[in-house]
């Protein structure tokens, strides 16, 4: 069967909920980052596969947009982690409990 | 027998669904260093799916962006870090129990919701994502929010320059 919009969606759909698994699921900080980048990702095959099947390139300049803000991002996240783990020696979400109420 | 594009497809599909899912939930090793190689894998064989889409040169900065200067970042860091305790630390099982439901739940909404998408204008064709094309739209059209774009990124730059000094005054 010929891939349609469709396929394209439902993978992009799964890879979403990988991401969140990811970042529900893992203690350790890292890899809470790296299921956030999944889930961008998702995001920008969304958007690429909007753009190709309603003929409207705006969607694939925008993923060029998302691209770099989350290169931006990914900076930012990694320089606080390595801040962090700076101060408390420590990059495990459950070591990470001032702000607990 | 179906055409050489459409079987690429599913593999490239199966490809980044089954290395998402090596990085997020590795069984064999919870050593942040494989999830960052199974995360590449994912982003290489999502600009296959890319250039499946027509949109090559969103492919060459996927690559580019991802599988070289974030990745990098990323290794950069686990390996400064040497996190090696993981390891020890038991298993929570309500917290990844009710993680798994809720994820369960969505996945299950998003593609009982996404498996009946159609094109509005279904012709058929489609766009071609080249170089040229995009550059043309990029300066022409979307000239501005390229510029604030630059902004964000020096503002980045700045941001991560004093974060990771040693003293903050």
């Amino acid at each position: 069967m010929t891939p349609g919009l469709n396929h394209y969606l439902v993978v992009s759909g799964l890879l979403f909920s990988l991401g969140l698994l990811g970042v529900l699921g893992r203690r350790n900080l890292l890899i809470i980052y790296m299921g956030l980048e999944l889930m961008l990702n998702a995001g920008n095959l969304a958007l690429v596969s909007f753009s190709r099947f309603n003929e409207n390139l705006n969607g694939q300049v925008m993923v060029f947009f998302t691209i770099t803000v989350a290169a931006a991002e990914v900076a930012v996240g990694l320089a606080l982690i390595v801040a962090l783990y700076r101060k408390r020696q420590t990059a495990h979400v459950e070591d990470l409990t001032t702000l607990k109420f | 027998m179906p055409p050489l594009t459409d079987l690429l497809f599913y593999v490239f599909a199966g490809l980044t669904l089954a290395c998402g899912l090596l990085c997020v939930v590795n069984p064999f090793s919870r050593n942040p260093v494989t999830s960052a190689m199974f995360l590449v894998l994912t982003i290489v064989s999502m600009a296959g799916l890319f250039i499946l889409l027509h949109a090559f040169f969103l492919a060459a900065v996927q690559i580019l962006v991802y599988a070289g200067a974030v990745m990098v970042l990323f290794l950069f860091v686990i390996m400064l870090l040497d996190l090696r305790e993981e390891e020890r630390r038991r298993i929570r099982t309500f917290s990844l129990g009710t993680g798994a439901l809720i994820v369960v739940v969505v996945a299950g909404l998003l593609v009982r919701v996404l498996s009946g998408a159609v094109p509005v204008r279904p012709t058929g064709l489609g766009v071609e994502g080249h170089t040229k094309i995009l550059g043309r739209i990029l300066f022409e059209q979307y000239v501005l929010p390229f510029e604030v774009l630059s902004l964000l990124l020096l503002v980045a730059m700045v941001g991560v320059i004093l974060l990771s000094k040693k003293d903050m005054k």
